[in-house]
């Protein structure tokens, strides 16, 4: 029978089929854990008197509380520091693998599975958090769970699931110059709404996917959950195989080759039926930034700012006129005339290498507006190194930027980088909730191309409205290189470090 | 997980309707890394009034909640559950459940039926004409009782099952340990594991520094 990409991966996890109501038991290939989520379920364990089973299967980073100044002082905050303490006491007598605030390898969750390898074409992911879809991208089915699940995983290596609905979304056609996959994701969103992925997993399709880069990929299925999705996808490729090989935990010689002949075979046939199917046209995309408070509230950065009483559908105007009372707008208002405060270019959304390398390609030679905070938080250590390598701190820091160290920060404020009430940001990250960045704080979601030209400007931009956007090639923001930069990516001998484990664990 | 076959205890009449987690417990409670002792975060905002029920003495020994309508609504936060657990509830009784919120209490042991509203009215009635009546709730039957009034309830069969023989979801996985173990033998060597840990070389990180 035909089937999905969604549907192969989850027949090729199936320990155990559900009978009578009962629901599938999936095995589960790697489970990444950090510490906010974790420490109940830990406990859990030891309550009941059991081991983690594949202590192999998993990896743990510090990330939400973690500070990203002074990373070699202890961490002020008491609650911060002791969930930290928790998850490393956990780790050691669990037995699990840690990369601890100071690692290379320490950072956010999402970005350190990809980076060392772990992340691969169809496995199953899980995490104690919903942008787990992330993973997605390397197609894989990869979603957010909650504690008691991070527990059970921990213990059996499976989750009991019930089956998911499909939705394809095919973008045909290829980005105009100035648009990223930000904006792809950021449309889908206004289009589909906060809940119209619900019950979902989403396949991303169409020429415009194809064409991404690895990490721009990573961004899109990031936010598929901002829809309510459980998940999202997408087929893995020659761009992915090209990410992923060299990479620490990337499969070697003959395991290599079967590993990608395997995953060629991972796409939806050709007569998959999806129980949804939305479309986009590519070229139709403008940069897009929100002016509400939930995802969904995005328009094209040409548009103005919405009218509540030119919605007909009343719980949106109602909806509508409570978010713009929070954000502090003004119905008509242009969007490209909302000045901001503080702008934010970082997270598990785009806060990798290839985001900071666009930033950089904008501000390079530039400086930053006087009164605007910037703020450039890498999404891990290694990334941090990898742009430091690249000469990228120094464009940031010449632009006016404040070059911070790795970790989840401004995107949900649990650790010192909060808005103050009332303080607006343009951020890179996935959530622009009542009080998300800090109480009070005011949150437009935008692209890293948008964030800069509103560093530039301090007023929601993109790339076109800088004075001097002739000298900017619009057609290079794919994440390569800046020119004349000759540090190539990492690609030094991976090394083993085996952990120690303790008895009782495999 | 404990076995749930009956319970009797001292039934709550909790007149409100749409009590949402940050109801049930306040966002400020997350912070903790324990899993046990939020019987003081239970209804946190409420708990400061002398005329809130859980503040009488003849409820405050409840373990039976019998609610308004759409309990359990808001966020997913499973400690809803177990500040409630904490407390010393084993059953809760409302018209209807937010999903997440039943999901959780599945999970952790927390029966919660659904029980239609002229049902919950009567038991109000009975409750607040007489407090500190006792309520036994019994899943065989699926019904409760409170002096002379029994009410239906409903709990689907597969949770009321699970919940009857004791089973948390990680037990009732783990009785399937061959099927897990036989899966694992089939696991292809690409597949990735974590240990032992490979890495790039180490390298220092520089901490960053307030802006002066």
């Amino acid at each position: 029978m035909a089937g999905t990409l969604a549907e192969k991966v989850w027949e090729a996890h199936l320990v155990r089929r559900g009978t009578g109501g009962e629901p599938d038991l999936l095995y589960i290939d790697l489970h990444l854990v950090h510490e906010v989520t974790s420490p109940q379920a830990f406990e859990g364990l030891r309550l009941a008197g059991r081991p983690v089973r594949r202590p192999d299967l998993t990896i743990a980073t510090e990330d939400h509380n973690t500070p990203t100044l002074d990373i070699d002082r202890p961490i002020a905050d008491k609650t911060s520091r002791t969930q930290i303490d928790t998850l490393r006491a956990n780790a050691r007598e669990f037995g699990v693998r840690l990369h601890s605030l100071g690692d290379a390898d320490q950072g956010i969750v999402h970005q350190v599975g990809p980076q060392l390898g772990l992340t691969m074409p169809g496995l199953t992911v899980v995490c104690g958090d919903s942008h787990t879809s992330t993973h997605g991208a390397f197609g894989g089915l990869a979603f957010g769970i909650g504690t008691s699940e991070v527990e059970h995983v921990l213990a059996t290596q499976t989750l009991p699931l019930q089956p998911f609905k499909t939705m394809a979304i095919t973008v045909n056609g290829a980005l105009p110059p100035g648009t990223t996959s930000k904006d792809i994701i950021l449309a889908v969103i206004a289009k589909i709404g906060t809940g119209g992925g619900q019950g979902y997993v989403l396949e991303y399709r169409g020429e415009a996917i194809r064409k991404l880069s690895m990490e721009a990929r990573m961004t899109i299925c990031n936010m598929s959950i901002e829809a309510g999705a459980r998940a999202g996808m997408i087929a893995p490729d020659e761009t992915t195989f090209e990410y992923l090989k060299g990479r620490p935990h990337a499969p070697e010689g003959a395991d290599w080759d079967a590993a990608v002949e395997y995953w060629k075979t991972l796409r939806s046939d050709d007569d998959a039926e999806f129980d949804a199917e939305v479309v986009l046209e590519a070229a139709d995309l403008e940069p897009f930034v929100t002016w509400g408070t939930n995802p969904g509230q995005g328009l094209p950065i040409s548009a103005s700012v919405p009218v509540p009483g030119d919605i007909a559908d009343e719980s949106a105007r109602v909806a509508a006129e409570r978010s713009l009372e929070y954000m502090g707008l003004e119905p008509g208002t242009p969007l490209r005339d909302v000045k901001v405060d503080t702008v934010f270019i970082g997270s598990c959304t785009n806060g990798r290498i290839e985001d900071l390398r666009s930033v950089a390609k904008v501000v390079k030679g530039r400086r930053k507006a006087d009164d605007v905070r910037v703020l450039v938080v890498p999404a891990s250590a290694r990334v941090r190194l990898q742009a430091e390598a690249e000469g990228l701190d120094e464009i940031f820091q010449d632009f006016g930027a404040e070059w911070r160290n790795a970790g989840c920060s401004m995107c949900l404020g649990m650790n010192p980088d909060q808005l103050a009430p009332g303080e607006r940001s343009a951020s890179t990250s996935n959530r622009n909730f009542e009080g998300r960045q800090g109480k009070g704080g005011r949150t437009h979601l935008v692209s890293p191309l948008v964030a800069a030209a509103t560093a530039i400007r301090g007023t929601l931009s993109s790339i076109a409205d800088l004075e001097l956007a002739g000298d900017i090639d619009l057609t290079t923001f794919d994440g390569s290189p800046l020119d004349g930069v000759g540090a190539p990516p990492i690609t030094e001998t991976v090394v083993d470090l085996p952990m120690p484990v303790p008895a009782g664990a495999r | 997980m404990e076995k749930f076959t009956t319970h009797t205890g001292v039934g709550v009449p909790l007149r409100r309707g749409n009590v949402d987690t940050d109801q049930i417990i306040p966002a400020v409670y997350l912070k903790r890394v324990t899993r046990t002792g939020f019987e003081d975060a239970l209804f946190a905002a409420w708990r400061g009034d002398p005329s809130f029920v859980l503040n009488q003495d003849a409820y405050a020994a409840g373990s039976v909640l019998v609610a308004g309508p759409d309990f359990g609504t808001g966020s997913s936060r499973e400690h809803a559950v177990w500040a409630l657990k904490d407390y010393g509830f084993r059953v809760v009784l409302s018209s209807r459940f937010a999903d997440i919120f039943r999901g959780n209490s599945g999970k952790q042991g927390l029966l919660a039926g659904v029980v239609a509203q002229e049902d919950i009215e009567i038991l109000w009635k009975v409750l607040e004409t007489r407090p500190g009546t006792e309520v036994t709730v019994d899943l065989e039957a699926r019904t409760a009782t409170a002096d002379d009034v029994t009410v239906p309830f409903q709990l689907d069969d597969y949770t009321r099952w699970r919940l009857m023989e004791g089973l948390d979801d990680i037990g009732l996985t783990l009785q399937h340990a061959d099927d897990i173990t036989a899966f694992e033998g089939t696991r292809a060597n690409w597949r990735p594991k974590t240990l032992p840990a490979k890495h790039w070389p180490s390298e220092t990180v520089e901490p960053a520094r307030p802006a002066s």
